[in-house]
């Protein structure tokens, strides 16, 4: 760990999480704290159980073992009442955006403040138009989700996970499936808000480039370990092999492209008797 | 291997009859403790989900109970004729439709439109991480995408059923005047008189419980989808399969506790 850590809060404790699907270990045993007013990025390829661990983080799953705490309640814990209070303080970006399609923009973005603040509804729409320039999307409250591209939905979905001015904002893969300059503008944003709301960022991506425009810290998973953590300059100086090969691209290494287990030959010739 | 599967298969039905129970139970929460909560169900989804259930049923519905009106009138015309009592065939049709043809057809149709409409809806929505989004909004998906669906069709599928069987009636009289030459004012007096409020009453409770069985089929399919386009159009037909067959047993059960208390 970094020095200086020790001053900084830490706004998610996670401790010894493990969690298994179908008999695979997803997680296994990771523990993290994600201090206030930083970047934190989760890298690691396919199917590392780096998006598990973010709905871990969101209370969508719950550990099999192992503790979430978010400002200081374990979430498995937390009753239902106390679950909707947390929930205010944070927001998520989906990979899909997850807009609600029968929706407008605007009513997407104004349907936490709608539900969870008694707001009256002149100060519901100066929100979302604000909201709404943050993005750089400016007068377009009145669209449908379907009439937007692939990066204006994720830019309105970043609209609306910050419509209740969260102090947490998780991030699944951000950039996935945009060109390169929305991702750089998503990247922007991303950036940006930590600053200007000086709010606390938690990015799941593999996208390296984004990783190391964003990142203040960064974490990488394999295979449902932690195999590194550090700044973007002690990952890139790594000389862990598995985070040399991810950082690199390279398609030789020890992340091996054949994933099964059994000898080929023994496998081809297996129906042959 | 017959066992085995023979077991699979009540283990499944039911896990999915817990579930199910488990669903209705949380929407019961929410329709009575969610108000006292200051979390009453959205007015203006419950609206959209009425005129979507309700209104917009009404062509289809009036269409299916009017011929089959027309069909049970031919048919029992054809039996009646050989006793000479042609004009019980207004009674029957009356009695058949608000009992039985009634509340079973037009549930029928509303599981194949309704049904099937609300399970697509909230499957793409799983699919699609919407339902995730709801929930880390806090927004409880029970509260906002079940309860309004589950109150418009319990209150919209009895009406229907009202409806449907005053024209599936119309449709009796229409082959009893025109095509059987009865004198218009005798079927209706028979009809009326051969006609018991219980009858209504009972088509009106079975519709009751045929709504529950719609919304609450349909709502845990489609909240339960896994796996993209293919799961939605799984869970799509699942979902009116076994509303069909729930339907069908339902009535099964209700006629048969309402011959027997009768007596």
């Amino acid at each position: 760990m970094e020095a200086g850590a020790d001053s900084k809060q830490a706004v998610i404790r996670v401790r010894d999480l493990v969690k298994d699907f179908g008999g695979r270990r997803i997680l296994n045993g990771i523990s993290l704290d994600v201090y206030e007013g930083e970047t934190l990025v989760v890298m690691g390829g396919s199917g590392c159980g780096k998006s598990t661990f973010l709905r871990h983080l969101i209370g969508s799953i719950s550990p099999d073992s192992g503790e979430v705490w978010m400002f200081g309640k374990n979430l498995a814990s937390a009753p239902e009442g106390e679950m909707d209070e947390i929930r205010k303080k944070f927001g998520m970006l989906f990979q899909s955006a997850a807009l609600f399609d029968s929706l407008t923009v605007g009513e997407n973005i104004a349907l936490p403040l709608r539900e969870h603040a008694k707001l009256d509804e002149n100060i519901v729409q100066i929100i979302v138009k604000m909201k709404l320039e943050l993005v750089g999307l400016r007068g377009f409250e009145n669209l449908m989700p379907s009439q937007l591209s692939g990066g204006m939905k994720k830019r309105v979905g970043l609209a609306r996970a910050i419509s209740m001015d969260p102090k947490i904002v998780f991030y699944d893969e951000p950039t996935a499936g945009l060109d390169p300059i929305m991702t750089a503008v998503i990247d922007k944003l991303v950036v940006d808000l930590t600053k200007k709301l000086s709010m606390t960022s938690v990015v799941v991506t593999h996208d390296m480039a984004s990783v190391f425009r964003i990142a203040d810290r960064i974490v990488m998973f394999h295979q449902g370990n932690m195999v590194e953590m550090g700044t973007p300059e002690e990952i890139r100086n790594s000389k862990n092999p598995l985070v040399r090969q991810f950082i690199a691209g390279e398609a030789e290494g020890p992340v091996s492209f054949f994933q099964q287990g059994d000898d080929y030959l023994e496998h081809l010739t297996a129906g042959i008797r | 291997m017959l066992l085995e599967s023979i077991g699979r298969v009540s283990l499944s039905f039911w896990n999915q009859t817990k579930e199910t129970l488990f669903l209705l139970a949380q929407t019961l929460y929410w329709i009575f403790c969610g108000p006292f909560r200051k979390k009453p169900v959205s007015r203006k989804n419950l609206f959209a989900q009425t005129v979507f259930g309700g209104i917009h049923s009404l062509p289809i519905v009036f269409f299916v109970d009017f011929f089959i009106g027309m069909v049970l009138a031919m048919q029992a015309a054809y039996q009646l004729e050989k006793w000479g009592a042609t004009i019980y065939v207004a009674s029957l049709v009356g009695v058949s439709v608000t009992r039985e043809i009634g509340p079973v057809l037009t549930s029928l149709v509303i599981a194949g439109r309704v049904g099937a409409a609300i399970t697509a809806e909230l499957a793409t929505m799983k699919v699609t991480e919407q339902v995730e989004a709801l929930e880390t909004m806090g927004l409880n998906p029970v509260r906002t995408l079940v309860v309004p669906r589950f109150l418009a069709l319990l209150v919209m599928l009895p009406c229907l059923v009202l409806l449907g069987d005053l024209i599936g009636m119309l449709g009796g009289y229409v082959i009893g005047t025109v095509n059987l030459g009865l004198p218009s004012g005798l079927y209706v007096d028979t009809t009326i008189q051969f006609l018991e409020k219980k009858d209504i009453l009972t088509g009106l409770l079975k519709s009751a419980v045929f709504s529950v069985i719609i919304t609450m089929t349909a709502c845990r399919e489609g909240l339960s989808t896994q796996g993209g386009a293919e799961g939605v159009g799984r869970s799509t037909t699942r979902s009116v399969v076994i509303s069909f067959i729930l339907i069908i047993l339902a009535d099964a059960i209700l006629t048969g506790v309402f011959y027997f208390a009768k007596t």
